[in-house]
């Protein structure tokens, strides 16, 4: 399968700090591909290397198999778009698309053409003669987006252009940008810190913590299998807890957390006797209320507080002081009642808990 | 608060102002006005006439001093821009932090002395027994003294120096409100250094252009110190020419239609200014 972009051990050093510490990874073409990390984690600096405003402490970038380590940020077959979106004020809406086809002399006639064109695309076919404050912020969006798709970039970069919309605005764009990444056939590198964005548009993402990837996957693949503790906390909600290895046989390994909760889990081979384990557990994969004698975990717990957000709507629950537990609660009308101490059953599969070693 | 004390706050507050504007500026000028439209025709004897303009046009030495002073003006304004606009792009866009203020803060620091002082320091420096004349000599570069001062140059030169605070500031303050990422987007969509600066930077700092132009034509064209003490009588400014006909000459009626013909031909240029750049006085002088 052919790359549209491919970046091969990329460092970037900002005095003493690591910013990118060996970053490698391949992007297929036509793809949505995310990079997901917590703010500081260097995702931005990456994003940059790769349109031209940083030059790398060494490794290389590749685009459509050529390095382009030479090649100035305006000679780039990439295309950023900026958090803040960048629009220019001074112009029009349609000036502002065609500001890219000028810069490459084109034809007067063509441009007006592939504006309008654009401007149908995207949606806003009237739009041509506003001022960029005229516009909405979806439709500031979509412009941005415009903007740089007219150049047919082998890569469209997206530095967080989501972060500044309101909640409602920002799910709909979540579907709109999806939609314009298939029509337009092009490889989309999209950088967040949400994981919901990253999580519903991408074809793969890339958890990125302290300048390095710590795994890359689809979606599906993180959160269900994160390999790192890292990621099994960033992706998702999850229940943590520190626990001891106390009881192993070849089935079921038996962990106790600091405050005495008894946990099963499958046994792996890294597993010993005595060690100290981080164990993750999500909300949404504990069953609530009925006694379920196959389960492999199973206690009852009374419910400490309510924490009501509608669909994601969960209960704290707490075994006898021991540990808290955090547990989705199914929007089925059954629990709609619940309130603080009411006395409930929980249950999980074995193997539904991921359990990492201290030092993995 | 009530509107009776509203009104009353806003008459307080705005009293100052309205006597320094009546006092000093209405006022004056309407006895200015009517003190050039009279003509003396025997001692002690005055009569409503034109005559002070017409003598202006018929003339040619004062409308020629006029027409060159203010070229002069605009091209002090256009070479001040030129200088003032790489300082100010440098110390808003390429500076950060500290170094940033101590060197917006060198912009000001000839401005704490007088501007008298100031130009004294240059005749230091350029005239025949000067510095530069001596230093010259002694370095063997050439064989007598030579006299700097009293050559347009020279004037232009002070004028420039006298006016670059003027510019840099409304500069500096319009360039710090241009995004950065506007620039990068620029370069991303494949514009060169050239077409940012063109259809990005200049666009966006218009305002600061042109109040910083419309405070230095204004300065420029109004100086008086400058383009004498550095231009003698060689100089040739209008302002001088107020001055003679008012203290040397006594011919006051004279001197009063020339303030207003000063005051007409750059109330025009600043307007013809504006009228060409498509701004408005609102949008750029009361901006910065």
């Amino acid at each position: 399968m052919s790359c549209d972009l491919e970046c091969q051990h990329l460092v970037k050093q900002f005095d003493k700090f690591t910013a990118v510490d060996d970053v490698s990874f391949s992007i297929p073409k036509g793809s949505f591909f995310s990079i997901l990390g917590p703010s500081g984690c260097g995702k931005t600096t990456l994003l940059r290397m790769i349109a031209g405003f940083y030059e790398p402490t060494s490794g290389d970038i590749k685009i459509k198999g050529k390095s382009v380590l030479s090649t100035p940020p305006n000679k780039r077959p990439v295309n950023l778009v900026f958090q803040h979106l960048a629009l220019f004020p001074m112009m029009s809406v349609a000036e502002n698309i065609a500001y890219g086809l000028r810069r490459r002399k084109v034809a007067k006639a063509e441009i007006d053409q592939r504006v309008k064109d654009s401007l149908e695309r995207i949606g806003l076919p009237d739009a041509g003669s506003k001022r960029i404050d005229q516009l909405s912020g979806g439709q500031k969006q979509r412009i941005a987006i415009a903007r740089c798709m007219i150049l047919n970039p082998s890569v469209l970069l997206l530095d967080e252009p989501l972060g500044a919309l309101d909640l409602k605005l920002r799910e709909h764009m979540k579907v709109e940008l999806k939609q314009l990444q298939s029509q337009f056939d092009t490889t989309f590198v999209y950088i967040t810190h949400d994981q919901s964005e990253a999580l519903v548009m991408s074809d793969q993402v890339a958890v990125m913590n302290h300048g390095r990837f710590e795994q890359v996957g689809t979606p599906q693949e993180l959160y269900y299998e994160p390999q790192t503790p890292f990621v099994a906390d960033f992706v998702g909600e999850s229940n943590h807890w520190e626990a001891t290895v106390s009881v192993q046989d070849s089935q079921r390994t038996t962990l106790t957390t600091t405050s005495g909760l008894s946990i099963q889990t499958q046994t792996t081979s890294n597993l010993e006797i005595g060690q100290t384990v981080n164990i993750y557990l999500r909300p949404e994969s504990i069953t609530l209320g009925q006694e379920q004698t196959t389960a492999d975990n199973q206690l009852q717990a009374s419910v400490k507080s309510v924490l009501f957000d509608g669909a994601k709507s969960r209960a704290i629950m707490t075994n006898n002081d021991a540990e808290e537990i955090i547990v989705s609660l199914p929007q089925t009308g059954e629990f709609s009642d619940l309130k603080a101490g009411d006395k409930l059953s929980l249950s999980w599969r074995a193997d539904i808990a991921k359990v990492f070693t201290n030092q993995a | 608060m009530n509107s009776s004390q509203t009104r009353l706050t806003l008459i307080l507050l705005l009293s100052p102002f309205l006597l320094w504007l009546g006092l000093l500026v209405i006022i004056p000028h309407i006895d200015m006005f009517f003190l050039s439209i009279r003509e003396k025709v025997a001692p002690r004897t005055y009569e409503t006439s034109l005559a002070n303009y017409a003598e202006f046009f018929t003339e040619p030495f004062y409308w020629n001093t006029l027409a060159r002073t203010a070229f002069m003006s605009i091209l002090a304004t256009v070479l001040t821009l030129i200088i003032a606009f790489p300082v100010a792009y440098y110390i808003a866009k390429m500076l950060r932090g500290k170094t940033k203020s101590i060197l917006f803060l060198l912009c000001l620091l000839p401005f704490w002395v007088s501007e008298l002082v100031r130009t004294f320091g240059w005749m230091i420096l350029l005239r025949e027994t000067g510095v530069i004349s001596s230093s010259l000599q002694w370095l063997g570069l050439i064989d007598g003294p030579i006299e700097f001062l009293y050559n347009d140059v020279t004037v232009m030169m002070g004028l420039i120096y006298t006016s670059m605070l003027f510019m840099v500031v409304p500069l500096v303050s319009t360039l710090d409100s241009l995004d950065d990422s506007l620039i990068e987007a620029g370069y991303d969509l494949g514009g060169s250094k050239l077409s940012i600066l063109k259809e990005i930077v200049i666009p966006h700092s218009m305002p600061g252009i042109i109040s910083g132009c419309i405070v230095v034509f204004m300065l420029t064209l109004g100086n008086y110190l400058t383009p004498i003490l550095l231009g003698g009588k060689s100089s040739m400014w209008f302002t001088g020419q107020i001055y003679t006909q008012f203290i040397t000459r006594f011919n006051w009626e004279l001197g009063a239609a020339f303030c207003f013909l000063l005051l007409i031909v750059s109330s025009t240029i600043v307007w013809l200014g504006l009228k060409l750049s498509g701004q408005t006085l609102a949008s750029t002088v009361a901006k910065s």
